[in-house]
């Protein structure tokens, strides 16, 4: 049985569509990714998953409870990592832990245990009682991890974990995500426009302006590319672009970069590119097709971090006031 | 009824603030200027009121200020928990979010009354003498009417979207409600209309009850003003707890 079961989820702001219609399953114990720019209903659709938001229309099941109808034994049964910090940062590491267990009832007796468990696993036991505002990024967000996961909920909600940090935190909170996953058998469910995390799901829904375009494991997402990505410079792209795309009949995109397309078994094809070529090539790159590409296939746009609304430019300079306070 | 989380949203509030001295150092400035430098700066220019001279009457009113700006500061303190996350680890709690309402409306009458007593302390000064017994008269009504007022801060911050700041809601609700309460002079004498404003104004009747107690002079009876807090200060619970359930965040 599957442990989240969407069906026709739709969520409207002022007249606009943020999450259209949209249905999946998650099974038990996998991780489920939530790819797309930003803008493309993401965070609408963790948010109702969450009970944060109601939906306009469908229905959304999480552990077989409708996050519409009981919500308070939803929240019970899942853990969240919210885009942005909600800890409190006058409060210390374990003040927080505290203050999330006696709020999800925990037994007194087990939580001081339980908080030093947790603490341990993200490598935070030496600064338990230093106050969240003297944090790093990267340690708000392990101490975040710890705090979703104190209650041992069954699915973990992940929305943007590792964005705005370094390579090596990211891949540090991905090693407690694997590990969740294989040790307690935790459902994770992430949100997140960075190709390379998406691959570290099993199945992942591409959305864009709401709508779910595809819904696959990275491996078949990728192999719907037919072929690996070639990328030809020449000494004139223009005429080149005609010849190739006339030739071998394949769609082609150029830009500053050179001329790009996908191909089949391209270790034989480069060397009969190159002895057919009749505008002189400067040089050719292969490479394994990414999301990215999956996404600019299906989309016809590249996703990229856009830049930061009005509002959260605010909201980080206002941060950033509070901080000096 | 969820005590637990009462009391843990009550408890994050005063550990807050006790460890966020800005604001306890504000509460102790801003009755000085108002007592000392306006209040003497006018006293020469009032006749006594009721055999009290200016300082003397609007000490309770300074009290009441204190009450008001710390009740609609916790409150608002909502937004930015709103704008900055933290509400969203309580909204995603398994908790009733009436439980957390309560929890920030206690909490923020019982900051209010901690400046309230502040406050108390420069009666020595201006030498209005408290006994004991008006002390301990004094606390629960300090609540009482930080209960209301607290209660309206949490209706403004489950209804604002954004924040538009601490400024905005003391020029359109602390100043005027201060203003229009009898605070700063007495209500007889007044225009029908600002008369008729002043009435359905809350602080109207915590002023008149603070002053009761302190001179031990007011210009309602008792009843009414004990009677109008209690109505509107449960009737205020009620709409913020409404509004509180109803905010999507």
């Amino acid at each position: 049985m599957p442990i989240i079961k969407v069906e026709d989820l739709a969520r409207s702001f002022n007249g606009l569509w943020a999450v259209d219609g949209v249905s999946f399953e998650v099974e038990e114990g996998t991780c489920f990714g939530f790819l797309g720019p930003n803008g493309a209903g993401k965070t609408t659709t963790i948010k109702i998953l969450c009970t944060l938001l109601r939906p306009t229309r469908g229905q959304a099941l999480v552990c077989g409870f409708d996050v519409r109808k009981e919500p308070q034994r939803v929240r019970q049964a899942i853990g969240i990592i919210f885009q942005e910090a909600s800890l409190d940062d006058r409060l210390t590491a374990y003040e927080n832990l505290k203050f999330h267990g006696i709020i999800y009832k925990l037994p007194r007796q087990k939580l001081h245990k339980q908080i030093d468990q947790v603490l341990a696993m993200v490598e935070l036991s030496e600064r338990r009682n230093s106050l969240v505002r003297y944090f790093s990024g990267g340690m708000k967000r392990r101490l975040e991890i710890a705090r979703g996961l104190l209650h041992a909920p069954k699915v973990l909600f992940l929305d943007e974990p590792t964005l705005g940090l370094d390579p090596q935190t990211r891949s540090r909170i991905w090693d407690y995500l694997h590990y969740l996953r294989a040790q307690k058998q935790i459902t994770i469910f992430l949100t997140t426009h960075y190709m390379e995390e998406a691959e570290n799901c099993d199945r992942i829904a591409i959305i864009d302006y709401g709508k779910i375009i595809a819904l696959d494991t990275p491996d078949n997402l990728k192999r719907r590319l037919e072929g690996d990505m070639i990328t030809v410079r020449t000494e004139n792209d223009e005429l080149a672009e005609k010849e190739i795309s006339e030739r071998y009949r394949v769609p082609t995109k150029r830009d500053s970069s050179g001329i790009h397309f996908a191909m089949e078994r391209s270790e034989a094809f480069v060397p009969q590119l190159i002895r057919n070529a009749q505008v002189p090539i400067i040089s050719v790159s292969i490479r394994r097709p990414t999301l990215d590409d999956v996404f600019l296939q299906l989309t016809g746009r590249e996703i990229r971090a856009e830049v930061a609304s009005a509002k959260d430019r605010l909201k980080g300079e206002m941060r950033r006031i509070r901080g000096m306070r | 009824m969820d005590l637990n989380t009462i009391y843990i949203v009550w408890l994050r509030d005063l550990i807050r603030y006790f460890r966020q001295r800005s604001q306890l150092y504000g509460s102790i400035l801003r009755p000085i200027l108002w007592l000392f430098i306006l209040g003497m700066g006018l006293r020469p220019s009032f006749r006594t009121i009721a055999g009290f001279n200016y300082t003397q009457f609007i000490f309770p009113g300074i009290i009441a200020m204190a009450l008001i700006f710390t009740s609609i500061q916790s409150a608002i303190s909502i937004i930015w928990d709103r704008e900055f996350g933290f509400l969203k680890e309580l909204l995603v709690a398994p908790v009733p979010r009436t439980a957390i309402a309560l929890g920030k409306a206690f909490a923020g009458s019982t900051l209010a009354v901690i400046q309230g007593s502040i406050i108390l302390i420069f009666s020595l000064f201006v030498k209005v003498p408290l006994t004991w017994y008006k002390i301990l008269a004094l606390l629960p009504a300090m609540f009482l009417i930080s209960f209301a007022l607290t209660n309206i801060g949490i209706i403004i911050a489950a209804r604002m979207t954004s924040f538009e700041g601490f400024g905005t809601i003391m020029n359109f609700i602390i100043m005027p409600m201060f203003f229009l309460s009898g605070a700063m002079f007495p209500i007889a004498g007044l225009p029908k209309t600002l008369k008729l404003v002043m009435l359905i104004n809350p602080l109207t009747y915590g002023v008149d009850l603070l002053r009761k107690i302190i001179l031990e002079v007011s210009a309602l009876p008792l009843i009414t003003s004990l009677g109008f807090l209690l109505t509107f200060s449960l009737g205020a619970l009620l709409l913020a707890i409404f509004f509180f359930n109803q905010g999507e965040y």
